[in-house]
């Protein structure tokens, strides 16, 4: 059950084998993989907006979709139908180049960074050993995606929107890789899969102080590079219409919306392998740990986005580059303490402790500097 | 206080609100449950009060009609969306029955207005909001006979309603079949004393000789 999918797989490239040469094997390997990722991320995409529906519906007291299909399981089926039939429309002065190429540069990284994620054990389609760059490489390139769909579109708000998502992202992207550096220092490798081999026997990151701090951090970092509420000042509709997507219709717009839950997902899987184990677990099938895990942080996702407001603009800077910014840095260090005093093992009390200490300091700290100014309350003698 | 503890509060309110919708039951109106009435299969009960279109009422049959086609509700309805003919005997008098009355559902506010001002308790305002269709001008227009509708049906979407207007109208009933009488008797008393001064007058004519004076003392 384990080893299902690389089974499969396995006698798949096999039988190419018993009929084919040596080099047509390869290339079947190859295209297998690509054919379950290139249908893995639709897939995903189209459940994750009912999934969404259904979450968010719940937390307002409805019942969400409930009309097509069984407890409305159709529902993507439905939409995606629509999507297709509607009609595409250009603006007569957008630069049709970039306004076509845009939506394709968007999903084209969102669906690039599958490729690097620890499905299960075995399960990751291409074990660079540079895994962790490629995805902060391949992740921010969306942003020129973004910034082309806004500027192709010439409409002020698809620009207004394609600005303040490039401010957003070049500052959510520092703290995101910072607060990965402490994992890399620990297990001492890019590569996903050493990441997670690294966390065998429930020596999650996350159980550590350096790793709970890093993981909330890299998951905040996460929500705001794809866009998300409460950090969806790109498409806040209160504001700018709909952001750098105003000008899009059709399947184009739904490339768009595929991109968004695409990264969404990627990014709780990613987080789900730096700091929660990855596909590690007892007794389940360890890709269905990891499944279990990165829906875990999408049900958070949607959480987040039942619950809060979105930001301010100043408050979306301030946040980054006056909190969580000097505050990953700070767990750089207390990870370098953590990895002096715990002397190879998982868990010491020394080595729990003082970093604890330490960033539970810097916390607090960092907290008493952003508070915002606040003036006194006046007195009107003479009035009361 | 430390970053983040509203949100934590915040994040609870809409989890406990998330959980509560599946452990409590719909409807049932505690804090968290679903209120939703997924409409064509669940319905809200009516209220009494609730009131949409028009329609006229009939007591046995549908040509005893309450309507005596005297026009008020059309002269007074606001958007003049009634519209009544009154039928005509062999003879072409006009008789107490509507012969067209049409009311253009399309035009209709749902004031109630037509009700309120009908001396007959004959048109009544309905519950039946449904009456969607894709052509405006010939199946929104409902006609005589499309708006008849027993008391019987008024007396089950409006009980209370139903009950004061069938006291009213037997009181009025009765009154009038006193008034009658009494116009009866009244009538049959002057004609028994008409018929008996005009016997008397006779046996008097008879007794002395035709007062022919009397009769050129009339203006006329």
């Amino acid at each position: 059950m384990d080893q299902m999918f690389v089974n499969i797989k396995a006698a798949l490239v096999g039988l190419s084998d018993k009929v084919f040469p040596d080099w047509v094997g390869v290339l079947v390997s190859i295209a297998v993989s690509i054919v379950a990722i290139a249908l893995l991320g639709p897939l995903i995409m189209m459940y994750l907006t009912l999934i969404e529906r259904k979450v968010v519906a719940r937390m307002q007291n409805r019942i969400g979709p409930n009309r097509v299909g069984k407890y409305g399981l159709l529902q993507p089926l439905a939409d995606g139908v629509k999507m297709l039939i509607k009609e595409d429309i250009v603006p007569r002065n957008a630069d049709k180049v970039l306004h076509l190429l845009a939506p394709i540069l968007i999903v084209a990284p969102a669906l690039l960074v599958f490729a690097v994620l620890p499905f299960g054990r075995n399960m990751t389609a291409v074990d660079l050993n540079v895994g962790i760059l490629f995805f902060a490489a391949i992740s921010s390139i969306g942003t020129i995606g973004i910034f082309m769909a806004a500027w192709g579109s010439n409409n002020k708000f698809s620009v207004l929107g394609g600005m303040r998502s490039v401010a957003q992202m070049i500052s959510y992207e520092i703290p995101m890789v910072m607060s990965v550096v402490p994992v890399l220092l620990a297990v001492g490798s890019l590569s996903t899969n050493a990441i997670v081999e690294a966390q065998a026997d429930w020596h999650w990151f996350v159980f550590t102080p350096w790793g709970f701090l890093g993981c909330v951090i890299f998951f905040l970092c996460g929500v705001a590079e794809c866009n998300r509420s409460p950090f969806d000042l790109a498409e806040a509709e209160s504001e700018i219409i709909a952001g750098f997507h105003t000008e899009y219709s059709g399947m184009k717009f739904a490339l768009f919306y595929m991109a968004e839950f695409m990264s969404a997902f990627t990014i709780s899987g990613m987080t789900t392998t730096l700091f929660l184990g990855g596909w590690q677990g007892p007794l389940l099938p360890s890709w269905l740990w990891f499944f279990l895990k990165t829906y875990g942080l999408i049900f958070i996702m949607l959480w987040f986005r039942a619950t809060l407001p979105r930001l301010r603009v100043d408050q979306l800077m301030a946040l980054a580059w006056k909190f969580l910014l000097p505050l990953s840095l700070v767990n750089i260090v207390a990870t370098c303490i953590w990895h002096f005093l715990s002397d190879e093992a998982f868990f010491t009390p020394a080595a729990f402790l003082v970093p604890l200490a330490l960033l539970v300091f810097s916390y607090w700290g960092l907290m008493k500097l952003n508070q915002p100014y606040m003036p006194e309350k006046r007195v009107y003698p003479l009035v009361d | 206080m430390f970053f983040g503890l509203g949100i934590l509060r915040g994040m609870n309110i809409t989890l406990m609100n998330f959980i509560r919708s599946y452990t409590r039951k719909r409807g049932s109106g505690e804090i968290g449950a679903l209120t939703t009435v997924q409409y064509p299969e669940e319905r809200l009960p009516e209220k009494e009060k609730f009131r949409n279109f028009p329609f006229l009422i009939y007591d046995d049959k549908p040509e005893d009609l309450r309507c005596v086609a005297c026009d008020i509700c059309a002269q007074d309805c606001p958007p003049r969306c009634i519209y009544i003919v009154k039928e005509t005997d062999e003879a072409g008098k006009p008789m107490k029955k509507p012969a067209v009355f049409d009311i253009d559902f399309t035009v209709c506010m749902n004031c109630g207005i037509c009700e309120e001002v009908c001396p007959f308790d004959a048109i009544f305002m309905d519950h039946e909001f449904e009456i969607a269709d894709s052509d405006r001008h010939d199946k929104l227009l409902y006609h005589r006979d499309d708006l008849l509708k027993t008391n019987e049906h008024f007396h089950k979407i409006r009980p209370n309603d139903g009950r004061e207007v069938d006291t009213r109208l037997a009181e009025a009933k009765e009154a009038k079949a006193k008034k009658d009488e009494a116009r009866k008797k009244a009538a049959e008393a002057k004609a028994a004393a008409k018929a008996k001064a005009e016997a008397e007058k006779a046996t008097e004519a008879k007794e002395d000789k035709p007062p022919e004076t009397e009769k050129e003392s009339d203006p006329q």
